[in-house]
């Protein structure tokens, strides 16, 4: 329960984060994104501060196998650059340039009750699901269970 | 290169990245794992057993941030959405579908990637990224 209440509120902070950072309102987004046209560079800002958090954390994470509430570190292990990185994050940033949405902040403005961000959720989570569903069949494939 | 100086807050983005850096730090060192918010969701499509209770508890949060921004500030989360319908129905899906194949999205390699170094999430970050910045030239400056 104590982790519950921990995930929660890193959830509620994250979410907050966003907010303040202008991450939650697509035009500003996209005003980041059009670097041909009147261009916010008010995102970087956004990654700067994050990092510069971030570099210092994980670099204590690397040194520990254990997390402070005594779990496992669950850092990811894969090194590999492959085509699905490449074409994934493709599709991803095309999508991302479409509506201006990005998966954190689409949640919380669905949160903020936007109904274009409810059917954007939706639609990533049917994407994440398709994703699943080829993973499955695909697997199968290889080991030949059916 | 024209800058949109009306629009350009760089103390609030800032501001808001160090949340988004604390949270993250807080997500790796008490709970031991990545805050990745294409990771955490695609999880809960492939349940296991005691794994989708911390995801529901960390989207509850962030499902309630306006609220609480709201009862903070006074003030509503500002959202301007252009897009119509079924361009947010089409971004949805790209966006689910390529970041569950690119394991990541701005959270988990844009963030937490860049900061352990990570080579792969920063290749990642740069392919979305100019993903995103083509795509919006395409929209606004090729086809109206």
């Amino acid at each position: 329960m104590q982790h519950r209440m921990t995930e929660f509120a890193v959830g509620l902070l994250f979410g907050l984060g966003l907010i303040v950072a202008g991450m939650t309102d697509p035009s500003k987004v996209l005003g980041f994104l059009d670097l041909a046209g009147a261009w916010d560079p008010s995102l970087a800002f956004v990654m700067g501060g994050a990092i510069l958090v971030g570099l210092g954390a994980f670099a204590l994470a690397k040194k520990r196998t254990t997390s402070f509430l005594g779990g496992a570190m669950q850092l990811p292990s894969s090194t590999v650059i492959d085509r699905r990185l490449v074409m994934g994050s493709l599709l991803f940033g095309a999508g991302w340039g479409l509506a201006g949405f990005c998966p954190g902040p689409a949640i919380v403005s669905l949160g903020a009750g936007q109904s274009k961000a409810a059917v954007f959720v939706l639609a990533m989570v049917a994407g994440m699901a398709i994703f699943e569903w080829a993973e499955r069949r695909k697997h199968r494939t290889l080991t030949g269970d059916a | 290169m024209t800058i949109d100086w009306n629009n350009f807050t760089p103390w609030a983005s800032l501001a808001g990245g160090i949340f988004l850096g604390l949270a993250s730090a807080l997500f790796i060192l008490l709970n031991g794992r990545i805050l990745g918010i294409s990771g955490i969701v695609g999880g809960m499509l492939r349940p296991k057993a005691g794994d989708t209770g911390w995801r529901i508890a960390f989207v509850l949060g962030m499902l309630v941030a306006p609220t609480m921004y709201w009862l903070l500030t006074g003030a509503a989360v500002p959202t301007t959405i252009d897009a119509g319908w079924g361009t947010v129905l089409l971004a949805g899906l790209l966006v689910g579908v390529g970041t569950r194949y690119g394991a990541g999205c701005t959270s988990g390699h844009g963030v937490c990637g860049l900061s352990r170094l990570s080579p792969r999430s920063l290749l990642a970050t740069l392919v979305f990224m100019a993903a995103g910045f083509v795509t919006v030239f395409v929209l606004r400056h090729l086809l109206t």
